[in-house]
């Protein structure tokens, strides 16, 4: 098997393929980014569909099967459907995805009427029609690969070099054109790249997947970044990893089409970006919520422990406070957590070197006793103290009613930011109502 | 005329009429593309019914199908809400979905009679040789029963919830307050609207059954205020569309199916250019009118 | 609160998070019926947002709403529910008396059909906006002010005892802001009670026998004259609560903003 691939690889033919396939995958998912963001995902899927006329009568005019004829074809069709539905929806109430399924759907229409007229009268088989339904990169040869190849790397160079401009386009564009720069011949630009890079992909995912690789990658990549830069190199780097497998797959054996294939390896990379991705994954999601869960209750552990220390210091009479062991049952009480919970709670605290756990002795009805440490102390001091703040806040400078403070200020505020917690200090020392740790507000 | 004629122009009719009514709503909704991403994920449906009960057509096919298209809308509806664009979740999904069937279809049903260029664009001119035969007596074309099964469904539905409708595709937030079960209602209409695609599939394929879907109602938007109108407009405009296509594909040897979609944008056409409500040359002749009147009055 | 007059609406701990990100927090008030009430904030004071999750079209986070005492989702035939006009797609092809029927569907329930009577009673409300001679006009070809008569006039098809209305005098001419309050008046009279966001505080006092002060959280509520006060306005407008939005900003932020967080405290 291994060698089968060596041999594969080996050959002068099936290495231009691949690096055809390799390049097509990097601009499209280049060009991809810049379609998602100017809210155009679909007109790739529009403009692959609407090439199918404008190859057939390129094809009928020349009578060959080679790139290039095929692909001016192809451009000038697409250019031709993207008038059409601006002027659909500009000069009548059909709104704009009305309009480009129209345009896809009709000019589809005609395309499959011109091919098979070819086909009828003889010309071309009808190997030609499903090599552009679905592609089949494999029968790509030399000359046809270096037009896709060239294609692709100057569309690839165009997205560098206007990388700035792009960003402009896509983010604020009244902004550009407050700074005297042309956004609308670059709009233009970027719409006839988009055409272009649908257009020299046809041959390779054919017409009805074409808009997968646009779409696919740069969506993908959005799961891992939020940076414009990174997302752009994301969106090639899985564009060109689906051209590969794709295409080796095809080659390698199967009779499978290209098309699906690649389109199946970007769809694989796609789901693995939404569970796993490390900005908008789901994993992310869930993760950060079990974090930020357990932080509220070991923050509150701390807290209840800390106020425990309080009262009972005032119970005794002594000079306040008091550090002494708490059993686990009065605080699963207190929290109200069942003891399964509020041992895994402790666990953990106990972990970052914030408590003791001891078993009581003697009476095991106790059962265990908890503790907190130098360390503990000093962090369930902070903890009160920014709760307390956040509750003062709250009550005083936000108007809530006394009932719902405790319950709102559970959660923000074990993620009020630094900067914030200075701002309430200072407010409330202005209005004389900083302590150091200030007294809870309400009844223990 | 020949009888085929008669029972290939019949399915043509019911399929253009069918999507076009159901597409309507699409229309309205600005749903169109959800209807393009559902009518190629049926696909994946076809073949993985067609995998588990090892028989093309019938009710599992149906179901299979149905429940592909509602699994579309639904992850579209998942991946936008957890913060994709709605056209990027649309292509997204649709693409990965319809790539998996082609290659399922490829790898484990290339002998039957479903390939690749039949999924897009059907085998309309062998519907009349497949006969349902019904206690051994031969009741028409099977097409004809599904896909018109698929449209009176579909009236009927419309029927009995015309109102519930109208009000989601309207203002479904106002619907809400009225205690209208919003969502289902939208699920059923993607259920119908799934149905009918898997109906017409067979017939026009997917790419087709989207310019169906999608033209006749954009069509009959262009020429009527009144929804109840819309909808008979749209039929109206589908089965005019499959008359001019099927003589076109006859006349010049081609592709029906293509020649239908042809058909459709050509009527399309002419109403946006001649609408006498709001198409481009009567509005452009108005508004000339009205100028000169100034002038004269001047 | 005078206790001889009944609660219409009553919304206890009403709190509602956009993407964690709390934009209305323990929102209480309690509003006798048979009032016009003004609900008055600056922008992203959360206005629509109360509405909307008064009505559950957006969910809350934590809270109920009671309508005359019982649960929002059993009261929904006392409410009657006037959306801001451009939520809606006004090329869609219906006419005007289309629109007005609509507020019937609650009463009508599924499957029935609107009767002579619903047409007649769809053609009373039309009568009670001034629209009765525009009733098979197509809605596209309404104006703005027209266009929001048809949604009063399908709020009172509905025949209910609570109305909610999100901006009604936004973009209508004075005449039509005239006509408009002149109908509220009358809703007032016949017992009903009506909540309105309202943006020009100017007519506030003019227009509202009470008022609900909001932004972000429920500032003040009460009958205008001792409510709409100096000091409430600037408790409202004020930017005493950027701490509250700083801190529903940060803790909305994706986890790795809040790591970096965590490292300098350290």
């Amino acid at each position: 098997m291994m060698e089968a691939l060596r041999d594969l690889l080996t050959d002068a033919n099936v290495r231009w393929v691949l690096i055809g396939t390799l390049l097509l995958g990097i601009s499209s998912g280049l060009l991809g980014c810049f379609a998602m963001l100017r809210r155009r995902s679909l007109m790739g899927d529009v403009l692959a569909h609407t090439a199918l006329p404008g190859v057939a009568v390129a094809f009928m005019l020349t009578q060959t099967k080679s790139v290039l004829p095929l692909l001016v074809g192809a451009v000038i069709a697409g250019l031709v459907s993207t008038a059409c539905v601006d002027v659909i929806t500009r000069y009548s109430r059909i709104k704009e995805d009305t309009a480009q399924g129209l345009v896809l759907t009709v000019f589809f229409g005609v395309g499959v009427v011109l091919l098979t007229h070819v086909a009828r009268t003889g010309a071309a088989g009808q190997s030609g029609l499903n090599r552009f339904l679905f592609g089949q990169a494999a029968s790509l040869i030399g000359n046809d690969v270096k037009v896709i190849a060239v294609a692709a790397v100057i569309l690839t160079v165009l997205i560098v070099a206007f990388f700035k401009e792009f960003k402009l386009l896509a983010f604020d564009r009244g902004f550009g054109e407050g700074m005297g720069i042309n956004m609308l011949a670059l709009d233009r630009l970027l719409m006839l790249m988009v055409v272009v890079g649908v257009s020299i992909g046809l041959q390779a995912v054919g017409v009805v997947l074409m808009s997968s690789l646009l779409v696919t990658p740069a969506a993908a990549a959005r799961y891992w970044t939020d940076r414009l830069e990174h997302m752009l190199l994301l969106a090639a780097a899985f564009g060109g990893v689906s051209g590969i497998v794709g295409t080796v797959v095809s080659l390698f054996g199967t009779r499978l089409a290209t098309g699906p294939l690649i389109v199946l390896a970007a769809t694989g990379l796609f789901v693995l970006s939404l569970i796993f991705g490390s900005r908008r994954g789901l994993l992310r999601k869930v993760l950060h919520q079990l974090r930020v869960r357990d932080r509220v209750a070991r923050e509150n552990l701390l807290r209840v422990l800390y106020e425990t220390y309080e009262t009972t210091g005032v119970d005794r009479g002594a000079e306040g406070f008091a550090r002494h062991p708490v059993p686990e049952t009065v605080l699963a009480v207190r929290m109200g957590l069942r003891p399964r919970t509020l041992r895994r709670v402790v666990r953990i605290a106990e972990r970052f070197g914030w408590l003791t756990v001891q078993r009581a002795a003697g009476d095991p009805n106790v059962g265990r006793l908890i503790m907190l440490t130098n360390e503990g102390l000093a962090e369930a001091q902070q903890v009160t103290r920014r709760h307390r703040l956040w509750e003062m806040y709250l009550m005083y400078e936000a108007d809530f009613a006394v009932d719902h403070v405790d319950r709102d200020a559970d959660d923000i505020e074990h993620y009020l930011p630094p900067d914030v917690v200075e701002e309430l200090e200072r407010r409330l020392q202005m209005e004389g109502r900083e302590p150091i740790v200030p007294p809870s507000v309400h009844p223990l | 005329m020949m009888i085929e004629d008669f029972w290939v122009l019949l399915t043509a009719s019911l399929v253009a009429s069918s999507c076009g009514f159901i597409g309507s709503f699409l229309v309205l909704r600005k749903m169109a593309m959800v209807g393009d991403a559902i009518s190629h994920s049926v696909l994946l449906g076809i073949v993985l019914a067609f995998l588990l009960t090892q028989q093309l057509g019938g009710i599992a096919m149906f179901i299979g199908a149905a429940l592909m298209g509602l699994f579309t809308t639904f992850v579209i509806q998942l991946l936008h809400q957890g913060g994709a664009q709605e056209d990027a979740a649309i292509g997204v999904t649709f693409t990965g979905l319809f790539a998996l069937g082609v290659v399922l279809l490829s790898l484990y049903a290339s002998n039957v009679h479903l390939d690749t260029e039949h999924v897009l664009f059907g085998e309309i001119a062998y519907v009349p040789w497949d006969i349902l035969v019904w206690n051994g007596i031969e009741l028409g074309p099977r097409a004809v029963w599904t896909v018109g099964g698929a449209f009176l469904l579909t009236l009927v539905v419309t029927g009995l919830f015309f109102k519930e409708f109208k009000l989601c595709a309207f203002d479904p937030a106002y619907a809400l307050t009225l205690g209208i079960p919003v969502t289902l209602f939208h699920y059923v209409q993607m259920t119908l609207v799934s149905l009918t695609t898997v109906a017409a599939f067979d017939s026009v394929g997917a790419v087709l059954g989207v310019a169906m879907l999608i033209v006749p109602g954009a069509t009959a938007y262009l020429l009527t205020d009144k929804l109840e109108r819309m909808l008979l407009l749209s039929v109206v405009v589908g089965v005019l569309s499959a008359v001019l296509g099927y003589g076109f594909a006859v006349w010049l040897d081609v592709s029906i199916s293509g020649a239908m979609a042809s058909a459709a944008g050509f009527v399309f056409a002419l109403a946006f250019l001649f609408s006498p409500r709001s198409g481009i040359i009567p509005t452009a002749w108005r508004r000339r009118r009205v100028l000169s009147g100034d002038g004269a009055e001047a | 609160m005078s206790l001889d007059k009944e609660i219409a609406v009553e919304v206890h701990d009403l709190t509602v998070a956009y993407h964690r990100r709390p934009v209305l927090w323990g929102v209480d008030f309690a509003l006798p019926a048979g009032h016009l009430i003004g609900l008055i904030g600056p922008n992203g004071a959360g206005k629509s947002t109360l509405l909307k999750a008064i009505l559950n079209m957006v969910p809350a986070a934590s809270g109920w709403v009671k309508i005359y005492g019982k649960p929002y989702a059993q009261q929904k035939r006392l409410v009657g529910y006037v959306p801001q006009r451009e939520s809606v797609d006004w090329d869609f092809p219906v006419n005007v008396l289309d629109v007005v029927l609509m507020g019937r569907y609650g009463h009508l329930g599924l499957l029935r059909r609107p009767r002579r009577a619903d047409y007649e009673f769809a053609m009373a409300c039309l009568e009670q906006v001034g629209m009765a001679n525009y009733a098979r006009r197509q809605i596209s070809q309404l104006s703005g002010g027209q266009q929001q008569r048809v949604f009063l006039a399908r709020a009172l098809a509905q025949e209910a005892l609570v109305y909610f209305m999100d901006e009604p005098f936004a973009g209508v001419d004075a005449a039509t802001e005239r006509s408009i309050i002149g109908l509220l008046e009358q809703l007032k009279k016949d017992g009903k009670t009506v909540l309105v966001v309202h943006h020009d505080l100017q007519t506030v006092q003019e227009y509202f026998d009470w008022v609900l002060l909001l932004n972000m959280r429920l500032i003040a509520a009460g009958p205008t004259e001792v409510t709409f006060t100096d000091e409430n306005l600037r408790k409202t407008y004020g930017g005493r609560l950027t701490i509250l939005s700083q801190a529903a900003h940060a803790f909305s932020q994706p986890a790795d903003a809040l790591v970096g967080r965590e490292g300098r405290e350290g």
